[in-house]
C-alpha cells in the first residue's frame, strides 16, 4: 500500500513509549516519514499523535521517567536517535519543532531568529545576519519586520510569532522540522498563511506535522497517519486516506461519525 | 397569558430579594477584610507616628555624621549606619550568589527523588529558625572555630545564613512563574541546560530574583539578635578602616576584620540607658530603620513592575 516515490527521511521501527508512571501512550508504532514531503499525523485528544511527534525531538527526556522502546531512525545515516548513545541535544540540532502555542523568547525578533545560530556557536556578525534574513524570508516575515529587527517579539500578532517561530526552527537549517498543531491558536487567516508557508517549506525540508483538523491535513499532507489510542491504524498517500481508507475505524473517523 | 406574566414577576421579585440577601454577605465581608487590614497597617502607622514624635528633634545632618557620645544631644549614628552599610555589603555578596546558585540548581538541575524533597522541606523551614539560632550558629562556627573574630566579616556571614532561604526561595518561585512552553523552546533548538538557565532562565526570572533580594536584605538591616550573640560592640567611636585607598591596590580588605556597630545595636543600647536624652535618639534611629527599609520594599516592588512590563507569556 506503501508508495515509494521519495527516500525515507526517518522511520519509527516498533515504538513503544512510556509515561512516567507506566502509562504506556505509543504501542508498537511503525511509520516511515518520506524526504521532503509533508506527513499529517491525525486523530483524535489523547491518541498519541504529540507523544509521537515529540519522541522525534527527544522532547520527553526533559521530564523523569519517561521511558523509549523501539526506534527511530534517520537516514541516511542509520543513526537510531533513541539510542541511549545519541545525546538528545544532538537529535534537536538535526530536528527542529514548532508548537501548538506561538512561544517566543522575551527577547528581540532578531535574537529570537539567532538563538538557535549562537547555540550552534555561529559568531560572526555577517554570516548571522545572513541567515536570519534567509530564515525570515523563508518564515514569509521579513518585509514585515525588516524594519523593526531590534523590537521585542511580543510586539507581534499571533500569527506574525507563530512565523517568527517557524523562523527560528529555520534558521538552523534542519533536516526535519516538527509541527505541533501549528494553527490551533490562529485565526483563520493566519492558519492559511501558515498551511501556504508550509506548502512552500517541503521543498526544503522533510515536515511531519500533528493536526486535529482533519481538512487541514487534507490540505497540506502528501501524507497522513491515523492513529488512535496509541496505535497507528492506517497510514497512506493523504488523497487515498481521505477517499477510501482501507481501515473502517479510518473512515469513521475521518468522515466525522467518531472523534 | 396575562397570568404567566403575573407570576414571572413573581419570581423576579424573589429573585431580586435573594440576591439582596446574598449580597449583603459581600458587604459584610469586605467591612472584615477591611478592618482586619486596618488592624495592622493602623499600629504600624501609630507606631511610626510615636517614633518620629519622640525623635524629630534629632532629625539633622549632625546625627548621622558624628559618633556616639555621652552626651545625647551630640550622639549621632555614624558608626552605625557605616557599619549597616558595610555589614549589608557582605551579606549581599556572599548571599546573592549562593542563594541564586541553590535556587537554579533546585529547579533546574536537582534530580526529583527523596534526597532533593528532603532538601526542599528544610530550606522552606529554614527560613522560620528564629534568628538568636543563627546567632548562635555563627558565634560558634565564625567566632571560635573559624577564628574570624566579632567582626563585620562575622556579622555579614552571619546575616547572609539568614536570608539564604529567602533568595533561594524567591529564586525558585520566579523561576517557576516561566511558562514551560519558553523553556521547551528554548531546548528544542539545541541549547544545553547550562544555555537554557543563563540565557534564558535567568534573564526572565531576574525581576523575581531582585526583588527577593531586596526583602532579604531589609529584613537583614533590621536584625538584631543574631548580631549581639556573635557580640557587636555597642559604643564605638571609631570607623573601620575604608575599602578604598587613595593609593594603590586601592582596595583594601582590613574593614572586613574591624569591630562595629549596626543601627538596630545603636537603637538598642541608647534604648537600655536610663538618661531619658537618649530615648530621644533610639527613636529618631527607629525611624531611620523604618524608613530604609520602607524605601527598600518600595524599590523592590518598583523594580518588579518595570521588569515585568517587558514580559507578557
Amino acid at each position: 500500500m506503501q508508495p515509494n516515490n521519495a527516500p525515507i527521511k526517518a522511520e519509527a521501527r516498533n515504538l513503544n513509549f512510556y509515561y512516567n508512571g507506566g502509562h504506556k501512550a505509543l504501542k508498537g508504532v511503525n511509520l516511515p516519514i518520506y524526504e521532503k514531503k509533508i506527513t499529517a499525523l491525525i486523530g483524535p485528544s489523547g491518541c498519541g499523535k504529540s507523544t509521537f511527534l515529540r519522541c522525534f525531538n527527544r522532547m520527553h527526556d526533559l521530564y523523569p521517567g519517561n521511558q523509549y522502546e523501539g526506534q527511530i531512525v534517520m537516514h541516511p545515516d542509520n543513526t537510531n536517535i533513541l539510542a541511549k548513545g545519541v545525546d538528545p541535544i544532538e537529535v534537536r540540532m538535526r530536528i527542529s519543532m514548532v508548537f501548538q502555542k506561538p512561544n517566543p523568547f522575551p527577547k528581540s525578533i532578531y535574537e529570537n531568529v539567532a538563538y538557535g545560530l549562537r547555540v550552534r556557536g555561529e559568531t560572526n556578525k555577517r554570516d548571522m545576519d545572513n541567515k536570519v534574513e534567509q530564515a525570515l524570508r523563508g518564515a514569509a516575515l521579513w518585509d514585515e519586520v525588516k524594519d523593526r529587527l531590534n523590537e521585542v517579539a511580543f510586539n507581534l500578532s499571533g500569527g506574525q510569532q507563530q512565523r517568527l517561530c517557524i523562523a527560528r526552527a529555520l534558521a538552523t537549517d534542519p533536516e526535519i522540522m516538527l509541527f505541533d498543531e501549528p494553527t490551533s491558536a490562529l485565526d483563520p487567516i493566519a492558519t492559511a498563511s501558515i498551511e501556504e508557508l508550509m506548502s512552500e517549506l517541503k521543498d526544503k525540508v522533510t515536515i511531519l506535522v500533528v493536526t486535529h483538523n482533519m481538512q487541514q491535513a487534507a490540505r497540506i499532507s502528501d501524507y497522513t497517519a491515523y492513529m488512535y489510542l496509541g496505535e497507528l491504524i492506517e497510514f497512506d498517500d493523504t488523497d487515498i486516506m481521505f477517499t477510501k481508507p482501507s481501515r473502517r475505524e479510518t473512515e469513521d473517523y475521518i468522515t466525522g461519525k467518531f472523534g | 397569558m396575562s397570568e404567566q406574566q403575573a407570576s414571572t414577576l413573581k419570581d423576579l421579585d424573589a429573585v431580586r430579594a435573594m440576591i439582596r440577601r446574598h449580597k449583603l454577605n459581600d458587604y459584610i465581608f469586605a467591612i472584615v477584610g477591611l478592618l482586619a487590614l486596618m488592624v495592622g497597617l493602623l499600629t504600624l502607622l501609630t507606631l511610626f507616628i510615636d517614633l518620629v514624635m519622640d525623635g524629630y528633634t534629632r532629625f539633622n545632618a549632625g546625627f548621622f555624621t558624628e559618633f556616639p557620645s555621652r552626651r545625647a544631644a551630640h550622639a549621632g549614628l555614624l558608626s552605625a549606619w557605616v557599619g549597616s552599610l558595610l555589614v549589608m555589603l557582605v551579606t549581599a555578596v556572599t548571599a546573592v550568589p549562593l542563594g541564586v546558585a541553590a535556587g537554579v540548581y533546585l529547579e533546574e538541575y536537582a534530580p526529583k527523588n527523596w534526597f532533593s524533597d528532603i532538601i526542599e522541606i528544610n530550606v522552606t523551614n529554614l527560613a522560620g529558625v528564629p534568628s538568636i539560632i543563627y546567632g548562635l550558629l555563627a558565634l560558634g562556627l565564625f567566632v571560635y572555630i573559624l577564628d574570624l573574630g566579632q567582626s563585620i566579616l562575622t556579622a555579614g556571614l552571619t546575616l547572609a545564613l539568614l536570608i539564604l532561604p529567602v533568595v533561594i526561595v524567591a529564586t525558585r518561585e520566579s523561576i517557576r512563574a516561566i511558562p514551560v512552553h519558553i523553556r521547551e523552546a528554548a531546548y528544542a533548538v539545541g541549547a544545553t541546560k547550562w544555555q537554557v538557565v543563563s540565557d534564558h532562565i535567568l534573564h526572565y526570572s531576574f525581576g523575581g530574583i531582585l526583588t527577593g533580594i531586596i526583602i532579604g536584605m531589609a529584613r537583614a538591616l533590621g536584625e538584631t539578635a543574631p548580631v549581639i550573640t556573635i557580640g557587636a560592640l555597642t559604643f564605638i567611636a571609631f570607623l573601620p578602616p575604608s575599602p578604598i585607598g587613595a593609593e594603590p591596590p586601592y582596595l583594601n580588605f582590613e574593614w572586613l576584620s574591624a569591630g562595629f556597630t549596626v543601627l538596630p545595636i545603636q537603637m538598642f543600647n541608647w534604648l537600655s540607658r536610663p538618661d531619658h536624652a537618649f530615648h530621644v535618639n533610639a527613636a529618631a534611629t527607629g525611624v531611620v530603620i523604618i524608613v530604609v527599609t520602607l524605601l527598600m520594599n518600595g524599590t523592590a516592588i518598583w523594580l518588579r513592575y518595570r521588569i515585568r512590563k517587558n514580559i507578557k507569556w
